[in-house]
């Protein structure tokens, strides 16, 4: 049996009453008191998230951003040391092997965060084709990770608002962070990067400025709420981005990069198959696997407590893949109607 | 909110967490507070039919949380009289009241002598103390 790893916090989640699962080789906090409630906190307030369990790959030299631009299907010649931006690593299929985010440091190094399930892949894959005057390291145990998501993130920080995508040194309670204008909720808010010997220091601070501990029942059921795709269930190395919706992060005008070809291709004679959100129509919960009558399966599918109803992605034939079309999601063994709508599935309303 | 741990002296227990509320010939069934505090808050009662026969350790319902789905598991066999519509709309209120207002089902019971495989409550604590 493979022993689990254990983030630099794992005692303060089981000091505040977390209830611990494996999840990608961790042993991580799915939910605290509530995952409907810790859902709400961040679309009301701020809740705090240990992510630590995600890999940092860094990748320097002076051939680096020659390199991740042959690798990575965004196009990095858009971003400033300072930036960031959400990217795919493919594969000669045009499949996607992890979706990250890259972090431009300077101009001859960049960090990756990458998922923790595809850590190794994403690591072996950029080894494996590192050429020469270009490092690529993992320094995943070195550093912690905390999101700190929703309306009052950055006010209860204490941090300046700054634009999305960008990130800067910054301090919380006297502790160094690199202070990251990214996360995976849809609201505003920050990823903090802590020195692993910092993390239960800092986890103490933001908690002591009334962000609310959230666990991953909660960060799935955010995300999934605003639609963003989760790697292994709505986007795999057997799927490409043209087909998941993914076409706006494929620079595929601007260069070359493995898979494109094949990516231009299916973008050209249009996918067979798209990405698609739902709705459902009547009581039920959608999971990940179960078949869509009229063809494809949910990837994934959870309960939003935003909307009170059964919400989901998947993919269907193409040609039904129009909002407002209804499909019919099978629900072991009961059919249950479901409608398509427009991504994201929950938006905030905007206030003037 | 959530209910406090409970085992109230008058119901039976089923070692699947279920319990059973008997009166004469007839049976309300629910699941136990352990149960719903496993599974989290309920998002989903999939209840059976009304008229449906229920048999004793077979599974006559789902009950979902936001992560998982879980069966519920007849304490005792009989005619489904009557699914309680308010979980059916909200399941929430098993986690607020698993054994008041939080009851899944009613139930005619077929052999109410069946009764006497089922736990007691201080059975089922002591049951629950050795998982």
């Amino acid at each position: 049996m493979q022993t689990l790893q254990r983030t630099p916090l794992h005692g303060r989640h089981l000091a505040a009453g977390a209830r611990m699962v494996p999840f990608a080789g961790w042993e991580m906090p799915v939910q605290y008191e509530s995952v409907i409630a810790e859902h709400r906190a961040v679309r009301a307030d701020a809740g705090v998230f240990d992510v630590s369990h995600m890999g940092e790959l860094e990748v320097e030299g002076p051939r680096a951003h020659e390199f991740l631009q042959s690798m990575l299907s965004n196009d990095l010649d858009k971003v400033s040391p300072g930036g960031a931006q959400y990217t795919l690593l493919t594969n000669e299929r045009g499949g996607i092997v992890d979706d990250l985010i890259a972090y431009r440091l300077d101009e001859f190094r960049y960090f990756l965060v990458v998922n923790a399930s595809n850590k190794e892949a994403a690591f072996a894959w950029l080894k494996e084709r590192e050429p020469r005057g270009v490092e690529v390291s993992d320094r995943s145990d070195e550093y912690a990770l905390l999101a700190v998501q929703g309306p009052r993130a950055l006010e209860r920080l204490g941090l300046p608002e700054a634009r999305p995508f960008t990130f800067a040194e910054g301090d919380v309670g006297g502790i160094e962070v690199m202070v990251n204008r990214t996360g995976y909720t849809g609201e505003r808010g920050c990823e903090l990067l802590a020195l692993v010997e910092d993390a239960p220091a800092l986890w103490d601070r933001v908690l002591g400025r009334g962000v609310v501990p959230c666990g991953l029942g909660a960060r799935d059921t955010l995300r999934l709420e605003v639609c963003y795709p989760l790697h292994g269930n709505d986007i795999t190395p057997e799927t490409d981005a043209i087909s998941a919706g993914l076409g706006w992060v494929c620079a595929l005008e601007e260069k070359e990069f493995t898979g494109a070809g094949e990516l231009r291709r299916v973008k050209d004679e249009g996918p067979q198959r798209k990405l698609v959100a739902f709705v459902m129509e009547e009581r039920a919960v959608p999971r990940q696997g179960m078949p869509i009558a009229e063809g494809g399966e949910v990837t994934s599918g959870t309960h939003s407590p935003m909307l009170d109803a059964g919400i989901g992605m998947g993919y269907v034939p193409a040609v039904l893949a129009a909002p407002e079309t209804t499909i019919t999601i099978d629900v072991r063994g009961r059919p249950r109607g479901a409608r398509i709508v427009k991504k994201p599935i929950y938006k905030r309303e905007e206030t003037a | 909110m959530a209910a406090a741990e409970s085992y109230p002296d008058e119901l039976r227990y089923h070692r699947e967490h279920d319990w059973a509320r008997i009166d004469g010939d007839e049976a309300t069934l629910g699941i136990t507070w352990f149960a719903q505090d496993a599974l989290g808050e309920l998002v989903h009662y999939e209840p059976p039919e009304v008229g449906s026969t229920v048999a004793k350790d077979s599974s006559y319902g789902e009950v979902e949380s936001v992560k998982a789905v879980s069966d519920v598991i007849a304490p005792l066999s009989g005619e489904v009289l009557e699914v309680n519509q308010k979980v059916v709309d909200e399941p929430e209120t098993v986690n607020e009241d698993p054994y008041g207002d939080g009851w899944l089902v009613r139930v005619r019971l077929t052999d109410p002598g069946e009764a006497d495989s089922l736990l007691d409550a201080g059975a089922y604590r002591s049951f629950l103390a050795e998982q």
